[in-house]
């Protein structure tokens, strides 16, 4: 070894050399094959997506730029008004519920249960099959004549009648933001209780003795120490709610009378199936300033989460 | 549920801690009581897409109510029609297909990217570290338009490429993000041994630093894998013809015939569709929870 290098050293230092032994060439040699994809199929569309919604392109036909046409256009429609309302509803009412329902479940999973590393494992069951396939069996679930729940609620008389859960607006909306909430729960529930496994039980028992009770340990030992989690955790979930996609066009299609359609199923519903590719892509840039709000705010979360834990300052 | 909460005095007093506080019949109210019906919930409908997919269409109509919760004569005729008479069969080699190539595609990527950014350290480094978290955050239903076109442009409109291509802006991110975290618990000190041992930074990469990850790898790599094999919206727009989709949209595009719902035969093409996923998953647990809390705690 001692001799490959002196004999190495005698040799003048080529141009390539300098570039094996230079961080920032070597950087820039491993970033591209990543930067490459991330570069042409990721930031490229996202800024060609603006332009397209500053057009007329429609599928087959090389459309103009025609300013903010589309955005005073979608400005008048009530339909487009109507899906931001919805991808609200949808969003809040979704978040709060998974919130609650997931902290609860990770609450209950970090008790002492037997078999915890099973149930831990069929518990996310919902979150690892693909979201496709379980809406097809809500939507299943929420046939209008054969549903489930109907049938069993009639045999155990509370019901007369089916209910026309994916027929009426309002049962509508509750049905896709129930399958979403069922969905979201055990993403909630797992990260959250790798959260809670972090929290030193000598807290609790140190509380306990001073006489705290159950729900003020909870207040004041458990929700602070996991509060930078749960906004990262609830900015994902949020973030992915907002941009839902595929339950509601398994279930709905936006339907009926569009009091399901979100922005992504209604800019989906235009540009694809509609053709009007520059106004669907107006509707997907105007998601953009939502998502900017919450990454803001995740990124808030995670400062947060430095100092509240002594910080790691890296 | 009861029978195991009768046993737990004995094991409660070995785990110690504060558990000697709670009394069983409390427990049982206020713990596995609200956890039995979470858990019913959550697996129902896996229950019903399966007991829905092994019943023939006259006993579908034949049983409404609490009898329908069972299977009186099971059959394996739905899957029979669905592998002979439809195009799941391509349907779920074009998934394998494009979920595995994208797969290992982003794995290389994100490999060297994430090794760059944690270990070479280069001039603003950690700018791009930060770029990458937030590419993680943009989602396909903002880029599937341009995408769409631009997939058009380049000729691959309707072909498996597309989706090859497409996928990995989506996991890469996730990916680099990952073993960025892994990267950053090995020593430097078996790097700096390398280097004076006159390791090249690709062999350090290939015989120091993957094998020690091999954890992450794995757990990058099931993650990454669930996530193009779900993946619909790029699938559902990049692809037309009937022998070039995946699972998920061929099950929702091409198995719903809107004259008779032919339920067996749908849950049957979900049950299927869901089949590798959650064989993998089973197999893999730990790292798939490890990455998905790991993402999330970095």
């Amino acid at each position: 070894m001692a001799i490959a290098s002196q004999t190495r050293d005698a040799e003048p230092i080529g141009l390539l050399d300098r570039l094996r032994n230079n961080r920032n060439a070597l950087g820039l040699v491993f970033m591209l094959p990543a930067a490459l994809f991330l570069l042409v199929f990721l930031t490229y569309p996202l800024f060609f997506g603006v332009w397209i919604g500053l057009t007329d392109v429609k599928v087959g036909r090389p459309g103009e730029f025609i300013g903010l046409e589309n955005y005073y256009w979608l400005f008048e429609d009530h339909v487009f008004w109507l899906s931001v309302f919805n991808t609200f509803l949808y969003t809040v009412v979704a978040s709060i519920i998974k919130f609650g329902l997931g902290l609860w479940l990770a609450l209950l999973l970090n008790h002492y249960i037997p078999f915890k590393a099973f149930i831990r494992a069929i518990v996310l069951m919902p979150f690892i099959v693909p979201t496709v396939l379980s809406a097809l069996a809500f939507w299943w679930i929420y046939d209008s004549q054969d549903s489930v729940i109907s049938w069993i609620l009639i045999e155990a008389g509370l019901l007369t009648e089916t209910i026309d859960f994916l027929g009426d607006p309002n049962n509508a909306r509750a049905s896709v933001i129930a399958a979403n909430i069922w969905r979201g729960i055990p993403f909630v529930a797992i990260t959250l209780l790798a959260g809670l496994q972090t929290i030193s039980p000598s807290l609790y028992e140190a509380a306990t003795i001073d006489g705290a009770s159950e729900w003020q340990r909870f207040r004041h030992i458990t929700f602070p120490l996991l509060t930078p989690i749960i906004a990262v955790v609830m900015t994902f979930s949020v973030l992915f709610t907002f941009t839902d996609f595929q339950l509601i066009w398994v279930m709905t299609r936006g339907g009926p009378i569009n009091a399901t359609h979100l922005m992504a199923t209604l800019s989906y519903q235009r540009a694809i199936v509609g053709g009007a590719l520059g106004e669907g892509a107006a509707i997907a840039t105007a998601m953009i300033p939502f998502l900017l709000a919450a990454i803001l705010f995740s990124y808030f979360g995670l400062q947060r989460r430095k100092w509240q834990q002594g910080g790691r300052d890296d | 549920m009861t029978d195991v909460a009768v046993k737990k005095p004995a094991v409660a007093a070995s785990e110690g801690g504060m558990t000697y506080l709670e009394s069983i019949p409390r427990k049982v109210v206020v713990v596995y009581i609200p956890l039995a019906i979470f858990v019913f919930v959550l697996l129902f409908p896996f229950y019903w897409m399966g007991i829905t997919s092994v019943k023939t269409t006259e006993e579908l109509h034949a049983h409404r109510g609490l009898a329908a919760l069972w299977v009186y004569e099971p059959t394996l005729e739905n899957y029979y029609h669905l592998l002979t008479e439809t195009e799941y069969p391509s349907w779920l080699w074009n998934t394998m297909f494009v979920t595995v190539t994208s797969t290992f595609l982003s794995i290389f990527c994100a490999v060297c990217a994430a090794y760059a950014i944690e270990r070479l350290r280069y001039k603003g480094s950690r700018m791009v570290g930060m770029l990458i978290f937030l590419a993680y955050l943009v989602p396909p239903s903002i880029l599937f338009i341009p995408l769409a076109i631009m997939v058009f442009e380049l000729g691959i409109f309707d072909s498996n490429w597309a989706l090859v291509l497409t996928y990995p802006t989506i996991l890469i991110p996730f990916c680099t993000w990952l073993l960025m975290g892994y990267f950053r618990s090995i020593p430097y000190e078996l790097e700096e041994c390398a280097l004076i041992d006159g390791a090249t930074r690709l062999q350090i990469l290939v015989k120091i630093i993957l094998p020690l990850s091999v954890p992450g790898l794995i757990s990058a790599g099931i993650f990454a894998f669930t996530l193009s094999w779900n993946e619909f919206i790029y699938a559902l727009t990049f692809i037309s013809s009937a022998e070039n989709k995946t699972v998920p949209v061929g099950a929702v595009t091409e198995l719903i015939t809107f004259d008779v719902y032919n339920w067996g035969g749908l849950m049957a093409g979900a049950m299927l569709g869901s089949l590798p996923v959650a064989i993998l998953y089973s197999f893999f647990v730990e790292h798939y929870v490890s990455s998905m809390t790991g993402a999330v705690k970095e």
